[in-house]
């Protein structure tokens, strides 16, 4: 166990027998419109997974010995078998964090989930007051992420997980954020903002300025051991000679995937896009089929070139950024990330072509139109 | 640590994997890489051993690669995979 961890990560760029990190979007339904929704979540997909599609999913990840998925959606209370696939999920030996915005989480169904073993919940939450919150996540969002919590803690959950998107907005309250968490009894999550669904829009007027990337790097070299970040920021690491706590490598396709509502299986959650459209599971062989055998994750899993960022020195530091960032702003997979802390991603954003990538899938609830002016008609008597 | 019984954790699962094995404990949650085939094997005949060094003994590892077992089985107690064995209680 003295081995270097620089190998264990060539080791794991080579790929695993079976995702460790998995995702599965249970549905596209949401009763919320964040407008950096990575999945341009409003709508139900009627293609989605039937309850026992879903369960041989599920039974196929038990083969794979998956030890836990991180289910998301969409808002996936929304689905009516919900607990149905959670019960069945956690029987078969397969743990569940799930993330949530809260709205369906009332005092009986906070009980509930109290009362289940090998349960992890995510709160959303992106601002430590209403109006910085509900800016990006909706009207009336932050009361109910709070309501939710107090539930939680109310029934006794336990250690439940605030998940917070880190924007130009609300990057000043990360320690507020963290006192929040404290509260609660909970554990604070921070991840990257990306230009992924809706965020292809949003993201260039939310994403943290390079001043606030240091603040983000040097607030989690000061409190990262308490603080989760599904190892998002490693394009940090450029920015020091410390490393941040956790994996420093991209997993798409290698200890990272997506299952998407309707079973399409993507190489991670910030790629819904027909370029990194591994297979689906209702492919003959299965997800099994798709992980171990795909073209695009055995490209994947073969060594990636440096391209543009060859020369630089911080390339070891920052692999290069993520490739979901580059992608959606139309910068190649084998140029700087968009938010390279030397500086060369808004070049590489300049010189990209002017026609962007779109994301593929977009389940919007229609663009509000507004009523109507009625015609008051007078209905007279016969 | 040489002489210490040690037993896994029933709530850990090992998956095999090219350069070792993933240790998950579906209590703490933590993931852990036993990043080397010997290692896992060691761990996998933990039980019915009284002591590390009968293990180590048991599964032909050179005395010279102790200590490097012996610390990465002290990171797996640390970590709540192991722990000293318990006696299972009958009656």
């Amino acid at each position: 166990m003295s081995t270097n961890p620089s190998r264990l990560v060539e080791q794991l760029k080579g790929g695993l027998d079976a995702p460790i990190c998995l995702t599965w979007e249970l549905t596209y339904a949401c009763n919320l419109e964040c407008v950096h929704c990575l999945s341009s979540s409003g709508r139900r997909d009627p293609r989605e997974l039937t309850t026992a599609e879903a369960k041989a999913v599920l039974d196929e990840l038990h083969d794979l010995q998956v030890f836990y998925i991180n289910i998301g959606g969409g808002e996936p209370m929304i689905r009516r078998d919900f607990f149905e696939l959670l019960e069945y999920s956690i029987g078969r030996g397969i743990g569940v964090k799930f993330s949530t915005n809260g709205a369906f989480i009332d005092a009986d169904k906070a009980r509930r989930l109290a009362s289940m073993d090998y349960l992890d919940i995510q709160i959303s939450l992106d601002g430590t007051d209403a109006i910085t919150n509900d800016a990006v996540r909706g009207e009336g969002s932050y009361d109910t992420a709070i309501r939710a919590m107090n539930h939680l803690r109310d029934a006794g959950f336990g250690e439940f997980k605030i998940s917070v998107v880190v924007t130009r907005h609300n990057v000043d309250q990360l320690d507020e954020f963290k006192a929040l968490a404290d509260s609660f009894g909970a554990q604070l999550r921070i991840t990257r903002l990306r230009p992924s669904g809706r965020g292809a829009d949003s993201w260039h007027d939310l994403h943290p300025t390079n001043a606030q990337q240091r603040q983000i790097y040097e607030w989690l070299l000061a409190h990262g051991d308490n603080v989760l970040t599904g190892d998002s920021f490693f394009h940090l690491n450029a920015l020091g000679e410390e490393p941040l706590p956790g994996l420093n490598m991209c997993g798409a396709g290698r200890v990272v995937c997506l299952i998407d509502p309707i079973g399409d299986v993507y190489a991670c959650p910030f790629v819904i896009h027909d370029e990194f459209k591994a297979g689906s599971v209702r492919d003959l062989g299965g997800f099994a089929k798709v992980w171990k055998h795909s073209d695009l994750f055995a490209e994947l899993r073969e060594p990636q070139s440096a391209g543009a960022c060859t020369s630089c020195g911080s390339y070891d530091a920052c692999q290069g950024g993520c490739m979901a960032a580059k992608f959606f702003v139309g910068i190649p997979l084998d140029g700087p990330d968009p938010e390279c802390v030397s500086g060369h991603g808004e070049a590489a954003m300049l010189a990209a072509s002017a026609e962007r990538p779109r994301p593929m899938m977009d389940h919007s609830k229609p663009v509000k139109v507004a009523a109507p002016e009625r015609i008051p008609v007078t209905i007279g008597r016969r | 640590m040489l002489d210490r019984r040690l037993e896994l954790d029933p709530r850990v699962a090992l998956r095999p994997e090219p350069f070792g094995a993933l240790a998950y404990h579906y209590g703490n949650r933590k993931l852990i890489f036993l990043k080397h085939p010997d290692v896992v094997r060691v761990v996998r005949s933990l039980d019915g051993h009284d002591t590390l060094a009968d293990v180590l003994r048991s599964c032909e590892i050179d005395e010279a690669r102790w200590p490097a077992f012996e610390s990465a089985l002290t990171a797996l107690t640390e970590s709540e995979m192991l722990h000293e064995h318990q006696p299972v209680a009958t009656g």
